[in-house]
């Protein structure tokens, strides 16, 4: 299967922003895009939880004072406007003690690392 | 054929070619639509993602206040 597979497992902005940035652009310019979430990303997917998210340095921290449009916003545009795919990882979802009804809307479902892995067989995978 | 302005200044990359894609997914093949940005990236992209997708560029400017006024016309 062709196409841009991103994993996002840090929870800082700058990280979060540009993984939604590429995975917005390419689902939009008719790339195939699916996003693996795990770790300290994966908690903003929760429904109820926060979804700001802490700067690491200068430009996050700029982010912040300007107007530059949400990271979760512009996950809801790869997954509205481009058809994106977000999956939330089972592991994660295991330790945390979260079931799929809990998950934000724009999370397709579950997903196993060795599926996901499976699917990116020949294709660009980006982590972040 | 109808024409539209979307006002995107103020935003950063990639709102402004977010919010040229949402209102085109609702205009017909023909219409116009102007975006104003005062993005000088999104300026550069949205041109490349118009080719890319295959609508039409109609025109590209800045004023001498510097917003870009990028005009798009729906070909598909």
């Amino acid at each position: 299967m062709a196409g841009l597979f991103i994993i996002c497992l840090s929870g800082d902005r700058e990280r979060l922003q540009f993984a939604a940035m590429a995975a917005s652009v390419a689902a939009v310019s008719g790339t195939e895009v699916q996003v693996f979430l795990s770790m300290n990303a994966f908690p903003y997917f929760i429904k109820g939880q926060s979804k700001e998210a802490p700067a690491e340095g200068a430009v996050g921290k700029a982010m912040e004072r300007h107007q530059v449009p949400p990271f979760y916003q512009i996950f809801e545009q790869a997954v509205e406007l481009g058809d994106a795919k977000i999956w939330a990882c089972s592991m994660a979802m295991d330790v945390m003690g979260i079931k799929e009804g809990e998950l934000e809307s724009i999370v397709a479902g579950p997903m196993g690392l060795t599926k996901f892995f499976s699917d990116a067989e020949g294709s660009t995978i980006l982590t972040f | 054929m109808a024409e539209r302005t979307v006002d995107a200044r103020g935003s950063f990359c990639p709102g402004p070619l977010m919010e040229l894609i949402a209102n085109m997914k609702s205009m017909q093949v023909g219409d116009t639509l102007e975006l104003l940005s005062t993005d000088a990236g999104s300026a550069a992209d949205v041109p490349e993602w118009v080719k890319k997708v295959g609508h039409e560029m109609v025109d590209t400017q800045q004023d001498s206040e510097g917003t870009w006024h990028i005009k798009v016309r729906k070909a598909k």
